[in-house]
Formats: structure tokens, sequence, C-alpha cells
């Protein structure tokens, strides 16, 4: 518990309405939607803006108290629940959206944003742009999901995970110093991180270990007027990498898609490939579409494979960004909650994944959604094993939570790293990877962060 | 206690969050969330402390009633929510979470006191019933005998100046068009939607069965009611006691009757049109108040983001007109919405329900914007275009 | 079990060939269509078999309703010819199939018999269908879509169960004799392919315009004509029942719809390119959704009218990027009865 003289300097700062130490926050800011063990904060704070955050940061520095920066607080895998306790930090009322540079294709918005209102924003204002939406729900926040190294509907066509389309960054360093990074640092405008040192990756994957992000240029990418999905349907698991990279070349396809799952019942056994295509014109959707069946022309022509035909409901569901579907996931078990882990692999291990994603949730008696989104023109595929289960069921959650923990270790057998992985994941990552490679890591660490405030817990060794 | 069958679906709730936003993410729609912030104000927040506080692991105290009373019951959750087999009963849940909360006594002073007004003088305005009648001095408004239409005038547009302004133009307007209908005056008595919206069910009971007796032994088989919230209490609730009334809001009856209106002239003016919770997303009524609107010579309406079933409440729903939970401060839903009509470039914000009049006329000022923007009921513009 | 009663002589006498000669979508002169048509009768492989777009029409081009199409169903099974890929076809049996989910609800005539389409129940309303009460779903669903996936097998299979469930849980309870088909594969499959398949059918099944054009009828006064000019999509199932195919006229005829001559109607309908997109013929799909709404839209219609949903769902989007209203029958009807 924190002394009431730091709630009362903290509430100086930030006015008393937000700041809170009361049980129902600190109740709701101990836990996400997964399945990880609550940690109590001390209390919770929401600052308004960057000089807030430096003054909420130096306070924390000065008398070693933890600090958790949150988004959205819907991560599932408990990144954001203070393991150590201490001060919760709420970004969401920093939500401005601060500039939008048609002509460079970039947005700079505060740290608080939320991925809906981006897009709401630019559909009236900027019409013919778009950013790269999760399928995270939206009120998830732009910087929550580029620190987690996020993806979403652009990362196959566009260049890769959110953390790759940063131009810029804002941060408020460990010890309180507001630090800008990319093009922004030197010149006013936030288009690129190149050609300067690039120390923008100090802050993303880093768990909020490193400094508080309080504003970020991302890459903005024209939003073509249509937009039309084709479903491939396989029968055969192993179909899926060859089928993957096919369409990956034709060049044409925005977001690649691949799931099954044992439910609904007519789809148990299937596996289906879901294209997004976008156009400015019929002729050229008529055109895209046209060379993604060429691409797969000889596994229809045998029948063994084939595109579903998608009726008007189904498919406004899958054009759908972000898709609430995956939300309603969460009630697959009347229980309202699922995890996953979103495992970054090769794509030649989908196969494989699958497989292992059935065997593990058969040997643990739940059931799963499994299936990847294509990263980067083909470089690797983010695959989640998502485990529905009902959180008023003790057993049925320690027995997700045991899928979680084989699922994570499995991952790095196949070749995969697990993607914003819980306490337990990380510390199997860290057992796995080069020492060298930590010590770098722990030594950055050491020196942004002398007094190991930034969420204690998260990457240490176990 | 909470029925068995909404304790059942508590944990059902993800907390993922689509509750906050409209379904067309524009900017924060939930009242309570967009004033508060944290996590807990959010309706998925709210119903993860329900499901702890009846579990016993949390207690009952000032704050949880203050994240239980600060929900305006405006629906943008239920509109929003991603779950479908809880959606439809979040706003059930909350009230019948006030209603428990209620029961042990621990609530806030100004949901007290409204209580209280209610139980004693019948309107939470602490005024006399006689002073029911003063509406409608000055203008020829017939007392109901027998007419097609009972009007139901409420509290607000009884005693409040800017609901009595309301209530005496749409009175107007329905003799011009021609409409055959009666007031109770002193005889009429509180609908009691906010007294249940708060979850003092006994009492919204009580004056349900009063006001259904009373007007069934006058014979009144048709409503016409100047109140959103009276409208959805009569329609909706008090058929679960035994009413079997035809329940028309003002615009219903209007957007009909305008055909049948005197020519109209012109009157140029660049409108914004707000939803009412109670008359939008609680009872899917857009389109009339917007026909009845665009029927006006030279008025040009202009939407704002957040419209039809994306609507952002005023702030007053729920009992929070009266009761004041949600406070003070830019983050008031009523000052969010006068910016956002005053984006639009409108110079008129049209509201259709007292409660949003009131609360968006006291933001307008709280925003300093009374050169920029007024609000205006429908029937007022009607009538000033009337010849 | 349930054999298809088909009459091989009458077939191997047959001078014209209708059936193949009439085909829009496979062209062969008639000595090829006699090679090709003897081939099927003995049991063999056929480029037809193939080429099928499983339109039903030869079903109604044969003059002696001597079930062309469901011989070529037989015979696709058989020998293995999937006009679907597999793992859609293998989907959508188990999809489609009965469920043993049957709630008992109470019924009373008219009983709209929704077929898989309980979805589309929010049409049964208004004056037309006044005191109607609806049945639908997998349970009750008469399965002959399976035509489309060469599988009378599954057909013959669930039919009995389905007219089980109808008369056990539905009718029987309620005292009522008789449902109205919304859908026309419904109708098809009481009138049609379950006599061919010598299988009896326990209620009297009518048709959906059937009972329409008799309810407008009794509804005259109430008819607001509605002077405008309308397209019709005949489904492929209507080739089953083509004796009720004139109500389309008759219906239009009550409710003030001019339908302007166009190419493509009554016997010369083309399909909504639902089915050969599934047998992923991409090709033949844009070739007749193409002609098929350039010909609507060259009659000046102003609506595009349909019955079967599974048409609306393919056709419509087409259909109104071309300027028209599509429209389900049922809902022109309400229209013109104010509602």
């Amino acid at each position: 518990m924190l002394d009431q003289e730091i709630i009362g300097k903290l509430k100086t700062i930030l006015g008393s309405d937000y700041v809170s130490d009361a049980a129902e926050e600190l109740f709701i800011y101990s836990r996400d939607q997964g399945v990880q063990d609550p940690h109590m904060p001390d209390c919770v704070v929401m600052p308004g803006s960057a000089p807030e955050v430096q003054e909420i940061i130096r306070l924390a520095m000065q008398k070693k108290i933890p600090v958790v920066p949150m988004g959205g607080g819907l991560l599932l895998s408990g990144l954001t629940v203070p393991l150590k306790g201490g001060i919760v930090l709420d970004m969401k009322r920093m939500n401005r959206i601060i500039e939008i540079n048609e002509r460079s294709h970039y947005a700079v918005v505060e740290a608080g944003t939320s991925q809906g209102m981006l897009d709401a924003y630019l559909r009236k204002h900027h019409p013919g742009l778009k950013h790269s939406l999760p399928d995270a729900p939206p009120s998830a926040t732009i910087a929550g999901n580029i620190a987690i190294h996020g993806s979403g509907h652009l990362s196959q066509s566009e260049g890769g995970f959110h953390s790759e389309m940063v131009t810029g960054l804002e941060v408020v360093l460990p010890t309180g110093e507001l630090v800008k990074f990319g093009s922004c640092s030197t010149v006013p405008a936030w288009f690129s991180r190149a050609p300067l040192p690039d120390l923008v990756g100090l802050f993303l994957g880093w768990n909020g270990t490193t400094g508080v992000i309080t504003k970020v240029g991302i890459k903005l990418y024209p939003r073509p007027s249509l937009h039309d999905v084709m479903v491939f349907m396989t029968e055969d698991i192993d179909l899926a990498p060859m089928i993957i990279s096919r369409i990956i070349n034709t060049e044409v396809a925005e977001d690649i898609n691949y799931a099954l799952a044992p439910k609904p019942d007519y789809l148990n056994g299937f596996q289906m490939t879901v294209i997004n295509v976008t156009a400015n014109s019929e002729a050229e959707i008529k055109m895209k579409k046209q060379i993604i069946r060429d691409a797969l022309h000889d596994f229809y022509e045998t029948k063994e494979a084939g595109f579903m035909p998608v009726p008007p409901n189904m498919k406004a569901g899958f054009l759908e960004a972000p898709q609430k579907a995956l939300s309603k996931f969460a009630d697959v078990r009347k229980g309202g909650g699922f995890e996953y882990v979103g495992a970054i692999m090769p794509i030649e291990k989908i196969p494989e994944a699958c497989r292992a994603g059935m065997e593990i949730t058969a040997r643990n008696r739940i059931t799963y959604s499994l299936g990847a989104r294509i990263i980067g023109r083909g470089h690797c595929a983010m695959f989640f094993f998502a485990y529905p289960f009902n959180r008023v069921d003790r057993e049925e959650v320690e027995r997700v939570k045991k899928a979680l923990e084989d699922t994570n270790k499995t991952a790095l057998q196949l070749g995969g790293i697990p993607w914003k992985a819980e306490v337990q994941g990380q510390q199997l990552i860290l057992k796995q990877m080069e020492p060298e490679t930590y010590r770098v890591m722990k030594k950055i660490r050491d020196v942004l962060d002398p007094a190991g405030i930034m969420n204690p817990g998260n990457w240490e060794v176990g | 206690m909470m029925e068995k069958g909404l304790v059942d679906i508590l944990h059902r709730c993800f907390r993922c969050g689509w509750c906050k936003l409209p379904t067309n993410y524009h900017d924060i729609n939930c009242p309570a969330y967009l004033r508060y912030r944290f996590e807990s104000f959010s309706a998925g927040g709210r119903m993860w402390l329900i499901k702890a506080w009846l579990d016993g692991e949390i207690k009952t105290s000032e704050r949880l009633a203050q994240v239980l009373f600060s929900c305006a019951t405006c629906m943008n959750c239920v509109e929003a929510c991603a779950i479908p087999h809880i959606k439809d009963h979040l706003v059930d849940i909350f009230i019948a979470a006030r209603q428990d909360m209620v029961e042990t006594g621990i609530i806030p002073p100004s949901v007290r006191d409204y209580f209280k007004a209610m139980n004693t003088n019948g309107n939470p305005y602490k005024m006399p019933r006689a002073d029911r009648k003063k509406w409608a001095e000055g203008l020829n408004i017939p007392a109901y005998t027998g007419q097609e239409y009972l009007l139901y005038i409420g509290d607000e547009a009884s005693y409040d100046d800017l609901g009595i302004k309301m209530s005496r133009s749409i009175a107007h307007l329905l003799n011009e068009a021609g409409i055959s209908f009666g007031a109770l005056f002193e005889d009429e008595q509180g609908d009691g939607n906010e007294v249940h919206a708060l979850g003092e069910l006994g009492l919204f009971a009580e004056l349900a069965h009063q006001n259904i007796s009373d007007w069934n032994r006058r014979g009144i088989r048709k409503i016409i009611t100047i109140s959103p919230h009276a409208y959805h209490a009569i329609k909706n609730e008090y058929v679960k006691h035994g009413s079997t009334f035809d329940v028309y809001h003002y615009t219903q009856v209007i957007g009909t009757a305008i055909l049948q209106l005197p020519k109209r002239r012109e009157y140029p003016s660049r409108v914004t049109y707000h939803d009412p919770c109670y008359l939008g997303r609680w009872n899917r009524v857009y389109l009339q108040p917007r026909s009845i609107l665009n029927s006006i010579k030279g008025l040009t309406l202009v939407e704002m983001d957040r419209s039809m079933q994306n609507s952002l409440c005023c702030g007053g729903g729920g009992g929070n007109s009266f009761t004041d939970i949600l406070g003070t401060g830019p983050d008031l839903a009523g000052r969010s919405r006068v910016r956002e009509a005053l984006s639009t470039g409108a110079k008129i914000i049209a509201v259709a329900c007292p409660q949003c009049y009131r609360m968006l006329d006291d933001a307008v000022k709280a925003e300093n914007a009374q050169e920029q923007i007024r609000v205006m009921e429908i029937t007022e513009i009607m009538n000033l275009a009337l010849p | 079990m349930h054999e298809l009663i088909f009459n091989t002589k009458l077939c191997e006498n047959c001078k014209t060939l209708d059936c193949i000669m009439k085909c829009q979508y496979i062209e062969m002169d008639l000595d090829e269509a006699g090679r090709e048509h003897a081939k099927i009768l003995r049991g063999e492989e056929s480029r037809i078999l193939k080429d099928c777009v499983t339109c039903y029409a030869c079903e109604e081009y044969c003059p002696s309703r001597n079930h062309p199409f469901y011989l070529i169903v037989e015979r696709q099974e058989q020998l293995g010819i999937h006009p679907v890929p597999k793992p859609i076809e293998k989907s959508q049996v188990i999809m489609m199939g009965p469920r043993g989910k049957i709630k008992q609800k109470e019924l009373k005539a008219p009983v709209i018999d929704m077929c898989f389409f309980d979805i589309m129940k929010g049409g049964i309303r208004g004056k037309l269908f006044e005191g109607a009460t609806t049945i639908g779903g997998s349970d009750v669903f008469c399965n002959l879509m399976f035509l489309h996936f060469a599988r009378n097998s599954t057909i013959r299979e669930r039919l009995p169960l389905i007219m089980d469930n109808i008369m056990k849980y539905y009718l029987e309870p309620a005292g009522v004799k008789e449902i109205i088909c919304y859908h026309d594969e419904c109708y098809g499959t009481y009138t049609s392919w379950a006599p061919a398949f010598g299988i009896d059918v326990p209620f009297r099944p009518v048709h959906l315009f059937d009972y329409i054009y008799h309810k407008l009828i009794d509804l005259k006064p109430d008819i607001k004509p509605l002077n405008v000019k309308a397209a019709y999509q005949r489904p492929c199932s209507n080739r089953l029942c083509p004796e009720t195919d004139h109500f389309v006229d008759d219906i239009f005829n009550l409710i003030g719809v001019e339908r302007p001559k166009r190419t493509y109607e009554y016997k010369n309908a083309l399909c909504c390119g639902g089915i050969p997109e599934a047998a992923q013929r991409f090709d033949l799909v844009e070739e007749i959704q193409r002609k098929n709404v350039e010909d609507m839209k060259s009659t000046g219609a102003q609506y595009g009218v349909f019955n079967c949903p599974f048409c609306f769902w393919t056709l419509a989007e087409p259909v109104a990027k071309a300027g028209m209203i599509p429209i389900m029958m049922s809902d022109l009807c309400l229209m013109a009865l104010g509602q």
C-alpha cells in the first residue's frame, strides 16, 4: 500500500479525479481477461499529458514504486497486471490525434488513442487513408499494440508487424526524461526512423520495461474503395504452406488468414484460408480475384479443395474490421473468456502447429480455435492457439493454464516464439535465448531504468 | 435480490471494451466512462464489479455506489456489446444491481433525496401537485374528458422552465394540427421512469399501478407523452403491470399529422438533431423527429458523427439529470455533445426530450457557447416556421 | 430402396433429345447428343455428367417428364463425379443435416414451410400472411439442394425422416393437412422428386405463389396497383413444378406490375450463378450473371423479383448495382397492399 502522502502527491499532479486507490479500481486493474493470477496495484492513475507522465515517473523513481503502463488492457496474458504492485498508468486519457500527413502517409497520435477512434477519424477526414487495424476490439490502443509487436489487416501486404510501421516515438524514460526517436527527433516531421541510428526498437516488445510511450508516429496506407473476401476451403492440413505461398506470391492479397476450429460442426475437419482483396474499381477487384483463383486452379480442378461461396451475412462478418466475431469467441464456453498463445513462426510450420494444437487441447480436455495471420508478404505467420474457457469453472481455467504452458513449449520446439507471452512464457523464451543476447537486454534495461521501477517481473530470468 | 437469470450471465462479460465506443467508433460513447475514464466505470468494468460484489470479493462502498449510479442507462453498451447472449441484459443488470444497492441502504445522498422527493411530493422538484397545471397558463388546453388522446406531460415538462416551454409548444402544435387531446393537469403524477432506472422498483410499481388505474378509470386508451422517458415507461414497463394503452411519443403523432398542418413558411437554419436515448436506442424511433425537421423549408439538417443508434447520451439518463452523479467537468456527456454539435456548424441543437433539453442547455452555457449555438425543441422550431 | 422410376425405353426411343438439345449450357449437335445420351443410359461416363450446371431445366424440357436430370444425378453419384469440391460438399452435408432439435410449437393453418431458411421468416408478415405460422430449419429441410452435389442418396436417406418430422411434430398435433412451401425447392421435392423415387408424401404441398395469388384475390379491395416494371428470376427448382410458373404473371397482374418481355425467362430462364460458383466455374458465373442482369435491365425493369432466397443472395448485389431494386415476391405483394 502506498502511503497517503504519495497518493496526495499524485493527486496534486493529476487532480483527484484521475488518481484512485479505491478497492473498485484496484480490483479491476489487478487482472485482465485471461487466466493469469491477479496482482493488486497500489493505485491507478490516468495522466492527461506527457509532462504529467514525467512527474509521475520521477516521483515513482524517487520512491522506487513500480510503474506499469497500460493501454487498452486487452492483452489477456497479464502484461499490464502489476506483478509487484505499484502504480498502474492507464494511458487512455491521452487520446488526441495530433497530425495526419496525407502526402507522406503517416499519423501522429497520443499513446492512449484507440484503434477505433483513429479508424473513424481517418474515415471521416481522410477517407483515402487507413492504418493497419488489429483484430483486437476497437478500444485497443495504437501505442499498446505497436509496443507488443501487434499485427493486423495490413500486416500481410504492407510491411509486417505494426511495430514495423512505426515512424517515430515520444517516450518518457524511466528516469523521467521526455525523448523523441525517429525523424521527429531532428526535424518537425514524423516520416521515418531512417536514416538515424534506430533506437525505436528499445521500446517495442519490451513489455513496458524501458519507458512509457506517450506519442506514436505510424504509417498510413491507401484505403481502396472496394473490399471483397474469398474463402478457400481445404481438408488437408499439409496443403496450407503451399496454398498460402501461392496466394502471397500473387501480390494482390491484402490480408491472408488461415483458420480451423471444431465448431461449428460443419467446419470441423476443414480449414479455411480467408483472403481479403481490395481495389479501386470493379475491374481491378475482378482481376485480382481472377489472379488468386488462377494461382489455386490445380487445387480446385481436382475438387480436393475449392472456393466456398460466401453468403452475404457471412461475408459481412469477414469484411468487418476489427472482427467482432473474435470477441464473441470468448462466449464459446458461455464463460466470458479465452486466452491464446500467438506464436510467431515460419509459414512451413503451420501444419505441425495445427496438429500440436489439436493434440494439446485433446490432452487438456479443452476446445480450441487455431489459425494464422500471414505477416509481411510471407516472411512469417502469427499462429494462434486460442482456448476459450468459462471463468467460473476454476477447473477448466486450470486446464487452459496448463494448455498454455504446453503450447508455449511446443511453439518454441517448433521453431516459433510466443508473442506477448505471459511471465512464464517469457521465462521459457529467455531460457532458450542466447545468453549474450539476454545480457545485452539486461544491460540496456539497467541503463535506462536504474531504479528498476518499470513493469518489474517482465523479461526477467525467473 | 438480482434474479438468477441475470446473476447467471454476469461472468460471461469478457470486458473486451466494445461497450465504450459507438458502433462507428467515433469517440467514447458511454457517459460514465467518458466522465471517469477508469475501467471500473465502463459497462464491462461495472459487470465485473457487480459480480465481485455479489461474490463478496468487494464490499459495499460509496465508490461502488458511484460506479453503479453513474450509469446513464443510455443503452450504448447494449448496442455495441460483442457477446450476443448478454448484451440485451446489460442495463437490466445495472438496474437490478442498483435495486440491490438500494436495499443495502448505501446510496449516494442525491439518489436518496430523489427518492424522498418522489415519495413525499410525487415529483423530484419538491413542488406542490397543484402547480402541475401552471405549464398551460394562458393556453387553451382542454382537460381530458374522453378525447382521442391523453397528453401526458410528466414531471420535467410540468415544473422545469425549459420543460414547460416544451409542453406549451407541443400542445400548441397539436392544437394547430387538429389532434383531439386533453391533459390531466393537477390530476397527473410522475410516470416513475427514473425511479425505475435508479432501482426503486417498489415505488415504481406503486406509481405505475396508480397511473394505470387512474387512466383506466377515465377511459383513456391512447396516450401521447412529452418525454421519451415517460414514453418508455408507459409503453414497455407499465405493460408488465397490466397496462394496455397505445402509447406515442409526440414526434410520432406530429410526424404523422404533419401533412395536415397549414402551409409552413421557411425557416432557414442549420440544425443538428440529438437523439434521446429513450426514444432512439430504447425504442428505435429515429426517423420521425428527423422527418418533422426535414419538412421545414430552408432548414438544413446536419448529422453529428454519433447519431441514431450511435448517439451520445446528454448525460441525464438513468436519473442523472436529477442525481448529478456524473458531476461536472469538460468530459460530461452533455458538454462533449455540445462540442460535437458545434463541429457540424449547426446553429441549433434540436431536442425531443425535456431532460436532454435541460442537460444540453446547461452544457451550452458550461462550454460558453451561447453565441454559437442554442438548444431548441423540435416543435419550437416548427412553431417558428408556422405562418 | 426408393429407386428412381425411370422409363429407359421411352428415353431410348426419344428422337428429339430435348433434354440435351435445349440445354443452355452444353452445346452439341443431335448426333453427339445421341451418343452421350446413350452413354448415360448405359451408366458410362459422359461429358454431360461433368459439364452439367445442375440447373434442373431438362426436367422441364423432357416432353415425357421422364426425369432426365434425376438420372444425371444418379449417374454422377454412381461414377463418383463431384460437381462441387469435396470439402465444400462434405461440409454442406453436415451443415444441412437434421439435428433432431425440434421444438414443438403451436401451429395453425396456414402453415408456411420456410425450408432451411428460418432466417427469412421476417418476410411472413402483414395482411398477406395474417394468422400464418411457420416451420423451418434443418429438421424440416427437404435436402433437395443435394441434387447440385450429385447426392440423390442424401435426399433419399433424409426425406422420409424429414416428412415424418413435419407430420409428427407439427401437422398432426395441429390437425393441419397442408403446408405452404415457401421455397420452390420443397414444393418440387414433394410434387416431383418424391414421386419419381416412389416416396409417398403424407401431406398436401401448396406452392407459395398459389397461396399468395388466392390471398390477393381475397384482399383485392386493399390492393393499390404498383404501376412498376419488374423482371422475374425463375429459380432452378421451379423446373420441377413448371405448372406453377403462371402464378408469376397472375400475381403481377393483380398487383399492377408490368413484366416486359425478356430473353431469359419462362423456359429460357438462366441460373442465378450460385451453384456454378460452388462448382468453381467462375467464368460461367460471370457470363450468365452478366447476361441475366443486362437482360433484366434492358427491359426497363425497376425491380428484380425473386422467390428463391439463394437466388436473392446471389443476384441481389449485381441487380442493385445495375440500378434495379432486388425484392422477394412476397415483399412486392406487401408493398401493393400498402405494407
